[in-house]
């Protein structure tokens, strides 16, 4: 479904260049679902921020569902992968309705007004109906990560991009948003790829992780590898210590 | 400095906030006795566990009413000590340790003159020597190259970093009692068990209490001597080990974090119904 052949993405010019992502290369089989875990800076959420359009200048050769996309994409290669991000609170605007923020990207992608699909895109994150009127801030954390969530699917990609989903949310909440997003990956056979900086969401989402340190990534990690906490590389070694303390 | 009692530092018992002309209680009922300890308290947002933390500091806004039954930090009530008072205690006698850097230092000042400004004012040294008590302690909390960081302002520090000048600046002065809420949250992963351990190692050293506030409940369990549960502003359970949990909110909490070890196909959800329900009835 996605693959990535020496991706370098670097930022500033000059003597400040910092190679952030350095030839990294993947790829993720349709229905699959990878995890990146990595610190703070190592250049995970670059790697998905350029996976789903959002930085235009890295360098090298990425294709999605077989086909190679360019820095500036179509409106069908767009609609083949949708970004959750972090902070619910950040990512909704603030003063539009949540419907409006349903339909706005149906609108954006030129796919007709999207007004009728909110009511479905919320059943679908199991919101109510009655949340399409309410603003962001009349909402919790959860319920707006859900609507982020709605946010995505409502175009029906079939990749999801998630960058640290539930690191804003409370555990018990975290639990309720991961469960969201495991049987919608079953429902609907889709693509996921998910960043994050703790190990055990990580292990509870994915069938495959990457460990990324400084651009690059050091170590893969089937799913038996990381039930039974198995490492290849050192660094992988130390995260692993140090996240189930 | 003759230690007082080393059996209990702080004492709150039955102590009640609420804010403004809410009826509902932020904290309700909260006792507790903490020796030269480490005691964690756990429970989601909106538990009322950081203000509790603030109802102790007296650190909250006019608007909230805090009564106690008893409120006493080593020898003095803190209920009745005036706001002059308070400003003698915080930052020498107690300290508060939040839980972002970038947020709690001051942009503006740079790391050196913020840290030797707690020593001016909380152990009353001249400059010198106050910048130099300053480089000594953030050499205490393992900052590499003192000389280079004091020059530096927040922003060009990172978040571990930060934390750790942080936590300088807030034991500089030995305080007796300190109050980390959600130290770690803002870190990573691999810089979390360091900054733990150095509080540990500076609380120890001073005799003092440490109460670690925190969402994060297995790294409390693994850090803390003992575990107050929170859930609504009430302390629901008192642990030693996590292991011993029956309230079902704990259980709940426990069950709701992904675990490797034990892989589950979907995780467990709180059943609220239920967990108000063993409320009512206790």
């Amino acid at each position: 479904m996605i693959e990535v052949e020496n991706l370098e993405v670097a930022f500033g010019k000059g003597g400040n260049l910092k190679q952030v992502v350095k030839a990294v290369s993947f790829s993720v089989a349709r229905g699959e679902s990878l995890g990146i875990v990595g610190e703070s800076g190592c250049g995970k959420s670059t790697v998905l921020r350029s996976l789903a359009g959002l930085d235009r200048h890295w360098t090298g050769r990425i294709s999605l569902n077989r086909q190679s996309v360019d820095k500036n994409r179509t409106i069908e290669q767009l609609l083949l992968a949708q970004m959750v991000f972090q902070d619910p609170y950040g990512s909704i605007h603030p003063r539009h309705r949540i419907e409006r923020v349903l339909a706005e990207p149906v609108r954006a992608m030129k796919k007709g007004g999207g007004w009728d699909r909110v009511p479905k895109a919320l059943e679908r994150v199991g919101l109510p109906a009655g949340f399409a009127e309410r603003f962001p801030h009349e909402l919790s954390g959860g319920q707006r990560q859900r609507v982020a969530i709605a946010r995505a699917l409502v175009l029906e990609p079939q990749i999801l991009l998630l960058d640290e989903p539930t690191s804003a949310l409370d555990v018990s909440v975290q639990a309720e948003v991961l469960n969201l997003l495991s049987d919608l990956r079953e429902q609907q056979g889709l693509t996921y790829v998910l960043v994050s900086h703790d190990l055990s969401v990580i292990a509870h989402m994915c069938d495959r992780a990457l460990v990324m340190k400084d651009g690059v990534f050091v170590d893969e990690l089937d799913r038996a590898d990381l039930q039974a906490g198995r490492t290849h590389a050192e660094y992988s070694a130390v995260l692993f210590q140090s996240s189930f303390l | 400095m003759p230690v007082p009692d080393s059996t209990s530092i702080l004492t709150v018992r039955n102590l009640n906030v609420n804010f403004a002309r809410s009826t509902l209680k932020a904290v309700d009922g909260v006792s507790f006795t903490l020796g030269a300890e480490r005691l964690g308290i756990v429970g989601e947002s909106g538990s009322g566990k950081s203000t509790l933390g603030r109802a102790i500091m007296k650190l909250l806004p006019n608007s909230a009413k805090i009564e106690a039954e008893a409120l006493e930090f080593a020898g003095t009530s803190l209920g009745e000590a005036s706001e002059k008072q308070m400003r003698k205690l915080r930052g020498n006698e107690m300290a508060l340790i939040m839980q972002d850097p970038r947020y709690s230092l001051n942009p503006v000042l740079s790391i050196g003159n913020q840290v030797a400004e707690a020593a001016k004012l909380h152990l009353g040294l001249g400059k010198a020597a106050a910048y130099k008590a300053a480089a000594g302690m953030l050499e205490r909390v393992r900052i590499a190259d003192v000389e280079r960081t004091m020059r530096l302002y927040p922003h060009q520090i990172s978040g571990g970093m930060g934390q750790r000048v942080m936590i300088a600046m807030m034991l500089l002065a030995k305080p007796r009692l300190v109050i980390a809420d959600e130290p770690t949250s803002a870190l990573d992963v691999s810089v979390r068990g360091d900054v733990l351990k150095l509080l540990d190692e500076l609380v120890t050293e001073n005799n003092s209490g440490l109460i670690l506030i925190s969402h994060d409940i297995r790294m409390v369990a693994a850090f803390c001597q003992r575990i107050l549960v929170m859930y609504k502003g009430r302390v629901v359970e008192n642990l030693v080990r996590l292991e011993d949990a029956q309230h079902p909110y704990t259980r709940g909490l426990v069950a709701a974090m992904p675990n490797p070890r034990h892989p589950v196909r979907r995780l467990q959800v709180l059943d609220r119904p239920s967990i108000d329900a063993a409320e009512v009835r206790s």
